[in-house]
């Protein structure tokens, strides 16, 4: 695995003369971060409350976005914080309680397959794990340097190299919108009062 | 026309008769008659002809061979000797009477066409039999008779006892077939030829290797269609067929091909001690089981089913003590009389309405209404029973000169055991013969009870044959003389020692029958009330009346037939009741064995049915068991292992995606595991 | 920075989310835990992104589409899981078996119309 970036990782190895145990500040501040993200992304799938799972997705999604802001890609943590945060989870909580989602601790959150899923799960994980430290033992970042994710940069490269793409996108977008709208209507065709309920049930 | 293209043509007529009448019997219901009748009439005539123009004289012998058949060759080839000319003869007037009756006899019948046609071919294969030089050929014909009397007898294949008779004579003859088949190989390998002059030639020139072996093998297939011991059980049971295909089979036909073919070939057999004694002791037990299983059957036809058993006995037997001459004298008589017999017996079975000879002792003046079957039929019983100067007196007196001739050891070549074992069960089977007859007789037109149904006059086609038939059943015994110079020169007048052992046992026969019958209908007149049925008591004027009917028509025909006269007047007015039936008190315990034929059919059942069976169920199970198991076994294992996936199929989604990333954790671990380990190396 | 900290942040998430989606029961929870696995692709992007120092900064281009299409999934997926819902009486997965060998018609259809009366309400 290592062989696969050699140039890479002697490139960084040679511009940077860091030990592997002498962390500078960012390190421990990523460290830290990083840890309670993770132990908010474990409360999220194991809780037996379903709104709080969605509250504790909350924590874990403003955790990678400050992980972002410290890999110095500040558009994107405040473009995370932003959709994730402030719409997706709005979204979740939504869905939550369209579909009678109950208050407080439900038994029954998790189903029969967890322990093949632990198991799966952790044997991906120590895998996981295991190659990456493996790869990436001797690689650092250097994050000295004019900034790579300021809003001027991204802004460049998005409506410079990645304009069309982005125009794309968005045609995506539409579409997904009009179909959550079609799939989430009710199907009575029947008559047009009963279509106005409708709508306002769903918005309310 | 030379005599060969006549020759050529009796046999040939009655087939294209039989091809026609196939092809035209439903389009053209008019011709089915004609086609029917006027071949066979044709054929008949053509054959005195050619027996006139042949004389008696040597052989005619004429043959072609259509194309080469390997080793042996196979040839068309005829073979007109006495015998040939004589049975043909009587082949061509039998078929003719029976075709003639057969078109009153059927007259309602659907099915008329398709019978004719299969009576004309079944004649043509006949006269094929008798006229062919060629054994191939000759097989040929045989195998057709049995085919075609297979279809004849199951004729009223409605009932079940049709069908299984007429399997039943197929597969019983088709078992002495085969050997049959066998022994005409090896005849014509040890002989080089299958023309019957060649191998006759090679016999007297002791040039047969094997001559018992094949004899014995011979011997089973004539002993199949001739219905001789042990293979005579399809015989009774073909009664089943309309009663002019009795006639036939009986008495011109089929039965007669194995005595024909053995008195054709009868060098080969007397080639062979052993086969002489053998084919004694067959005519033996053949002969006084028959009569004695004759005398306690009820059926009128199987009666004379069992008495033709026994008649072919007396020909197989003459055969036996090597006198060829006599056993087809006999078998000419014999035609003619049993043709007669069956002809008239379905006279009177149209007339009571009953095949049963008990059911027509309880019914009077039977006689009368059937004038002529009851004359002819009465003529043709006594031929039967060898009453002098009837056709069957000379026939069988010749077959008991002949056994009495091997006996005192004058033959040249029949061992004189033989000659004894003819001679004493041909004396013991003549008294059997007689009281059978008498019974028959007795029973059929001495009826006592409430008068015979009126069924109208008998058409003149039936009667008017049966007279035909009468003829030869009188006077052929008186050609004894000239018919001897046509066989081998034996003479075949009977002598005085043989006549009157012959005669003084057939009268002893019919005397005790008749007293024993007279006491029977005795007992059932003094035990009237016990005995009778009940409507019987209740209409006691009726019942005198009716006696008094009785008692004026018995005048009536003991006028005509003195000999019973006495019996007549004595007893003037009985009573229904059980009927009188005196071959019970001949017969004594033995009667209910003799009833079911002596229990043969059970002893084969147990023989040969029950183990084929057990062996068939046997294979069954291993089929059903043993083989399916694998069979099945393949299919289960796939369906086992299909079931188990199927219960992997569960529709959680999760767990198909925990499968899948497992499986895909599995292989990135491989495939890391494996790049570290070839990067190490 | 060690490049492995970041790496083994979006692996580990990632199989949080793994797990998340394999052992939850409810749809909506399952779509929670997608998201945390899209989270995890997102900073390996960035990280990596950071450390070749892209001159197109492809990692945080294809970021943002990616948190984008996340919007526009969880908005399909909310409306696919409102529908089965409405249509079931349920949303929790390991229920939805039609699939499976030898499903017949499940007695949930009774309760469907009841529901929907209830959420329209």
């Amino acid at each position: 695995m290592t062989d696969l970036i050699p140039a890479a990782t002697t490139l960084a190895a040679a511009a940077t003369g860091h030990g592997f145990l002498s962390p500078t500040g960012v390190e421990i501040a990523f460290v830290l971060v990083g840890l309670a993200t993770l132990g908010a992304a474990f409360v999220t799938v194991t809780t037996k409350q379903l709104v709080h799972a969605a509250l504790w997705l909350v924590v874990a999604l403003g955790g990678i976005a400050v992980e972002y802001l410290l890999l110095t890609a500040e558009f994107i943590a405040w473009v995370q914080v932003l959709i994730y945060l402030g719409s997706v989870v709005v979204l979740l909580l939504f869905g939550l309680m369209l579909t009678k989602a109950p208050i407080g601790r439900s038994p029954d959150a998790d189903s029969n397959n967890r322990w093949v899923a632990l198991g799966v799960a952790l044997v991906a994980a120590a895998s996981l794990v295991w190659v990456v430290v493996d790869a990436f033992r001797t690689t650092w970042i250097d994050l000295d340097g004019p900034a790579q994710g300021s809003t001027k940069v991204s802004g460049e490269i998005l409506f410079q190299h990645w304009v069309l793409p982005f125009e794309a996108l968005s045609v995506l977008l539409l579409a997904a919108l009009i179909g959550a709208i079609v799939l989430s209507r009710k199907d009575t065709a029947a008559g047009g009062t009963d279509d106005d309920t409708n709508t306002k049930g769903q918005q309310r | 026309m030379s005599t060969t293209t006549l020759a050529v043509l009796v046999p040939l007529l009655p087939f294209l008769g039989a091809v026609a009448g196939l092809l035209l019997g439903r389009r053209a219901p008019g011709f089915v008659r004609p086609l029917a009748v006027l071949p066979a009439l044709a054929s008949a005539v053509l054959a005195v002809l050619v027996a006139v123009r042949q004389g008696g004289g040597p052989p005619i012998v004429a043959s072609t061979e259509l194309t080469p058949t390997g080793s042996v060759p196979i040839e068309l080839s005829l073979y007109l000797d006495g015998f040939a000319a004589l049975v043909a003869v009587l082949v061509g007037v039998v078929a003719t009477c029976v075709q003639l009756y057969s078109t009153a006899y059927l007259r309602e019948d659907p099915r008329y066409p398709s019978y004719a046609a299969l009576v004309s071919l079944f004649t043509s294969a006949m006269l094929l039999v008798v006229y062919s030089g060629d054994l191939m050929v000759l097989l040929v014909g045989w195998e057709v008779m049995g085919i075609c009397s297979y279809f004849l007898v199951g004729h009223y294949w409605e009932t079940e006892a049709a069908r299984s008779a007429s399997l039943k004579a197929f597969l019983v003859t088709k078992l002495g077939d085969v050997p049959f088949l066998i022994g005409l190989f090896a005849l014509a390998t040890d002989a080089g030829s299958f023309e019957i002059p060649k191998i006759l030639g090679t016999v007297a020139a002791g040039g047969l290797d094997h001559p018992t072996l094949i004899a014995l093998l011979l011997l089973a297939g004539v002993a199949g269609k001739s219905a001789q011991f042990p293979l005579h059980t399809w015989l009774p049971d073909a009664m089943a067929g309309p009663t002019p295909v009795s006639a036939l089979i009986h008495a011109a036909t089929m039965v007669a091909a194995g005595v024909y073919f053995v008195a054709r070939l009868l060098p080969v057999f007397a080639a062979s001690q052993a086969a002489l004694v053998v084919m004694a002791v067959m005519a033996a037990v053949t002969m006084v089981g028959s009569g004695l299983a004759a005398l306690a059957q009820d059926d009128i036809k199987r009666v004379l089913a069992y008495s033709t058993i026994g008649q072919l006995g007396y020909m197989t037997g003459a055969l036996a003590v090597g006198d060829r001459g006599a056993a087809v004298f006999h078998l000419l008589s014999h035609g003619a009389f049993k043709a007669l017999l069956f002809l008239g017996a379905g006279v009177i079975i149209h007339a009571a309405g009953t095949n049963s000879l008990a059911a027509m002792s309880r019914m009077d003046g039977l006689a009368k209404r059937i004038p002529d079957a009851f004359w002819t039929m009465t003529i043709a019983l006594l031929a039967l029973a060898a009453v002098p100067p009837f056709a069957g007196f000379f026939s069988k007196e010749a077959v008991l000169v002949a056994a009495e001739h091997a006996a005192g050891g004058h033959s040249e070549f029949a061992p004189s055991a033989a000659g004894w074992i003819v001679l004493v069960s041909g004396v013991l089977t003549a008294l059997l013969t007689a009281a059978y007859a008498t019974r028959l007789w007795l029973m059929a037109f001495r009826g006592r009870g409430p008068a015979a149904p009126d069924h109208g006059k008998e058409p003149v086609a039936m009667t008017g044959v049966l007279w035909v038939l009468a003829i030869p059943s009188i006077g052929l015994g008186l050609a004894a003389g000239p018919i001897a110079d046509w066989f081998d020169g034996n003479g075949l007048t009977p002598t005085p020692v043989t006549s009157v052992l012959g005669t003084g046992a057939a009268a002893v026969g019919a005397v005790l029958t008749y007293a024993l019958w007279q006491r029977a209908t005795a007992r059932a007149a003094t035990a009237p009330a016990a005995a009778a049925p009940a409507p019987d008591a209740a209409e006691q004027p009726a019942a005198v009346a009716a006696g008094v009917s009785a008692a004026t028509a018995a005048a009536e025909s003991a006028a005509e037939a003195p000999e019973v006269a006495e019996v007549t007047h004595e007893h003037p007015a009985v009573p229904a009741g059980p009927a009188a039936d005196p071959g019970r008190a001949l017969l004594g315990p033995l009667h209910r064995h003799a009833a079911d034929g002596f229990h043969l059919d059970a002893v084969y059942d147990r023989l040969f049915v029950r183990p084929v069976r057990a062996a068939a169920s046997l294979v069954r199970f291993l089929d059903r068991e043993v083989v399916d198991t694998y069979v099945s076994g393949a299919a289960a294992g796939p369906r086992l292992l299909g079931s188990l996936v199927r219960r992997a199929q569960t529709g959680n989604v999760q767990s198909y995606l925990s499968a899948l990333l497992a499986g895909a954790v599995v292989l990135a671990i491989a495939t890391a595991v494996l790049a570290n380990v070839n990067a190490g190396s | 920075m060690h490049l492995a900290y970041p790496a083994v942040l979006a692996a580990l998430l990632f199989c949080t989310g793994l797990y998340g989606v394999l052992a939850r029961r409810n749809a909506i929870l399952v779509l929670m835990s997608v998201e945390l696995m899209l989270n995890a692709v997102n900073l390996n992007l960035v990280a990596f992104d950071v450390w070749l120092r892209d001159a197109l900064h492809g990692g945080q281009a294809l970021t943002l589409f990616t948190i984008a299409i996340a919007a526009a999934e969880i908005g399909i997926g909310l409306a696919i899981v409102l529908m089965v819902y409405r249509n079931r009486g349920t949303s929790d997965v390991d229920r939805l078996r039609d699939t499976a060998e030898g499903h017949e018609p499940a007695p949930n259809d009774q309760t469907a119309p009841n529901n929907q009366s209830e959420v329209t309400a």
